[in-house]
């Protein structure tokens, strides 16, 4: 079960919608492998989708495994986003290289095995958590969670105080530090691209079908349901499923995630909720410190008796 | 700025008495000449101009800061080992007004006077780090309430508002506003109690910015309790940076400790070495607790352990002992010399927790850029000399005139 947290909170399962890309019958499919997963007590992972963290909230499902490594996404992501053109060519796939100021997306590549004969490439952006750590980090709500599922940054209300940048735990937002009102920089799931019904840049020109646009919900059913109808090719697991107390882009893969430099070790609770405990402290600090506080006062004037303050204090005993 | 009982008086006088200190202009100017003025005159004269220049051309030109260490010198030094240091201003308060310790009087204006300008400076360094500090009263008009910092920025102005009104009583005593003063006296106590509930929260808050690093602050030095770790360490810092305040303060200011004898400093100084000790020893044991508790044994032999290991017994326990053996056996020099080392480990932990040990699983080590080095070094100096000016001319060391 994932906590609530404040603003996000889970909302009712409803099938369709503008943009879904699962059809109904992989749904059903979905739906029955789920259901003998449980009576089998296999560990899929297929829940109820009244259990699911953003359910309803856009999704994108990377299957590894489909990936050609052709940077399409990169190309779209850049023009959609008015950035600069990614360089073209191999060479890239070189060094690893990380999202940035001007390309938030990058494909890199990974040796399959130790004899090079097969390659993996994995595209990297911000994995847009149900509950980011980013937009609770924000005291000025510049960057934001959309109830539709992108957290989405506006830079007019942003201080500059790049909390957000340490406290993903993907390290996904980068800073404009050359600019002289610098902007935090990372993918925005192409929020006004959904606004109007239309799935984001990447997902809409990947050519392999690594990339599925959809709801958050059946894309983990059909994640789930890849790796239950070829268990002996991936590896099973739902990489965003639990990390970070969910994400909206999930992969699978037939490389374990850290060859694949996925981050490991990110936790499964919400990060919000790791300062819950501080941040639950001020109203008892605000409504019992001024009584006790008050309280000491008035025993340490008990305790000092007729004892009285050198005069010019102003604070005689009446 | 004139006033009633003082429009009598004619009124070069009357600027000479309180801003001149009784000098002619000239032999005023001619005072200035000292060898520490001149070394605050160049860090200043450099200082100002590159605080331009990081406004005029951006973070990018004038700092060190990276993708990977987003925060620097400025938040890890000037916010975060400022605000704690500044913390002797709400300790030394309760001590004097809600705990009922008089004798501790005497040092209780120049601890509020240190806060004040230690907050502002603070402030204004933050300023400087912010990419678009324009944007900065968006804090308080938005609901941030997930956010740590939203808690920090609301409880910083409100407290830097006490304790500027704190600073009041002095100022409208210098200013010879009796009536003003009186008023502010009796807010005092108001405004001691809200200078507590405020430093609680804030000082705590302050390490509760960390809870939400768990991957990237190193596991000795991570707590899911690490706001309480700041608070108390932040009563630790209030109570060593009083010591040295004071016996630098009786030093350099000496003729204006009217009232109070080189004896009374001494004891004061070993009562409040006395509290050091006892503080410093819980917080020890509360940093081998967050270690147990984060599972986080094993690190400690390996380097980082080692540069933990630095300042649990080097920065806590050392100072911890220093003042109980100081305190027991009146030796005021040993209690002076552990609150040197209980400032220099608190300023310690702070850039761990921010900078060094926050950065330790980072492709890139931050090391400040000179300019942050300088900028930082500029508003230090400003500070100290703002301390002087004040206390050369309001009654803040010395007693107040009954």
């Amino acid at each position: 079960m994932q906590g609530g947290f404040g603003h996000f909170t889970r909302r009712p399962f409803r099938l369709g919608g503008p943009i879904m890309k699962v059809n109904r019958r992989e749904f059903l499919k979905v739906g029955m492998a789920a259901g003998s997963a449980a009576f089998i007590g296999l560990p899929a992972r297929a829940r109820a989708e009244a259990d699911v963290a953003g359910a309803e909230e856009s999704s994108v499902l990377v299957d590894t495994t489909l990936c050609i490594g052709c940077r399409a996404c990169e190309a779209a992501c850049s023009e959609a986003n008015a950035l600069p053109a990614p360089s073209p060519g191999e060479p890239v796939f070189d060094a690893q290289r990380t999202t940035s100021m001007d390309a938030f997306t990058v494909v890199n590549r990974f040796e399959k095995g130790a004899d090079h004969s097969e390659v993996r490439y994995v595209k990297t952006q911000c994995m847009h958590c149900v509950a980011p750590a980013c937009a609770s980090a924000c005291p000025n709500r510049a960057l934001d969670k959309k109830r539709n599922g992108p957290v989405t940054y506006d830079a007019g209300r942003c201080m500059g105080c790049r909390y957000c940048m340490v406290a993903c735990p993907f390290q996904i937002p980068k800073y404009s530090y050359n600019e002289l009102a610098p902007r935090v920089r990372k993918c925005t799931f192409c929020a006004p691209r959904q606004a109007r019904g239309l799935a984001p840049a990447c997902a809409t020109v990947c050519p392999s079908g690594a990339l599925t646009f959809g709801k958050r919900a059946q894309l983990l059913d059909a994640a789930n349901l890849r790796i239950y109808q070829n268990p002996n090719t991936y590896v099973h697991h739902v990489y965003g499923e639990r990390e970070a107390g969910g994400t909206n882009w999930l992969y699978i893969s037939d490389v374990p995630f850290e060859k694949l430099a996925m981050k490991v070790g990110v936790l499964e609770t919400p990060y919000p909720d790791l300062v819950k405990g501080a941040l639950g402290a001020p109203p008892f600090v605000m409504t019992l410190w001024p009584p006790l506080l008050m309280g000491l006062y008035a025993f340490s004037r008990q305790r000092s008796g007729e004892e009285e303050r050198p005069s010019g204090t102003g604070e005689e005993k009446p | 700025m004139s006033d009633a009982t003082q429009r009598a008086l004619p009124e070069a006088s009357w600027f000479r008495r309180k801003f001149l200190l009784g000098m002619t202009a000239k032999e005023y100017l001619r005072s200035l000449f000292t060898p520490v003025n001149a070394v605050a005159a160049l860090v200043v004269a450099v200082g100002l101009p590159l605080i331009v220049y990081r406004f005029a051309f951006g973070l990018a030109a004038s700092t060190n800061l990276s993708q990977t260490s987003p925060w620097g010198l400025w938040i890890g030094f000037d916010m975060m080992t400022g605000i704690v240091l500044a913390a002797g201003g709400f300790t030394i308060g309760a001590t004097v007004e809600l705990f009922g310790m008089k004798e501790y009087e005497a040092i209780e204006r120049p601890a509020i006077l240190t806060g004040f300008l230690g907050y502002v400076i603070a402030i204004v360094g933050l300023l400087v780090d912010l990419g678009r500090p324009w944007n900065i009263f968006f804090v308080t008009f938005t609901n941030g309430t997930a956010s740590v910092l939203f808690e920090i920025a609301w409880c910083v102005m409100c407290y830097t508002t006490v304790l500027l009104l704190e600073f009041t009583i002095p100022f409208f005593e210098w200013l010879g506003l009796r009536n003003l003063e009186r008023v502010m006296r009796k807010a005092l106590l108001a405004l001691t109690v809200l200078s507590v509930m405020f430093s609680t929260m804030h000082q705590s808050a302050l390490g509760g910015l960390f809870m939400l690093m768990p991957g990237r602050l190193h596991p000795l030095w991570y707590s899911p309790y690490i706001f309480i770790l700041f608070f108390v360490s932040a009563i630790i810092a209030g109570i060593s940076t009083v010591i040295v305040e004071t016996s630098i303060s009786h030093k350099v200011f000496a003729p204006q400790f009217r009232g109070s004898s080189a004896a009374d400093v001494d004891k004061l100084t070993i009562g409040l070495g006395k509290a050091g000790a006892i503080v410093l020893f819980a917080y020890f044991f509360l940093k081998l607790q967050a270690v147990t508790d984060m599972h986080a044994w094993g690190y400690v032999r390996s380097g980082w352990g080692a540069w933990w290991l630095v300042e649990m017994l080097g920065f806590v326990l050392l100072p911890s002992l220093l003042y109980a053996y100081g305190a027991r056996n009146r030796k005021v020099k040993v209690v002076r010399a552990a609150s040197v080392v209980a400032v220099l480990g608190i300023v310690l932990n702070r850039l761990n927790v921010s900078i060094i040990a926050f950065n330790w699983n980072q492709p890139k080590p931050y090391v400040p850029k000179w300019m942050e080095l300088w900028i930082t070094l500029t508003l230090l100096t400003i500070g100290v000399l703002a301390f002087r000016w004040i206390v050369n001319r309001m009654p803040v060391l010395h007693e107040s005139p009954a």
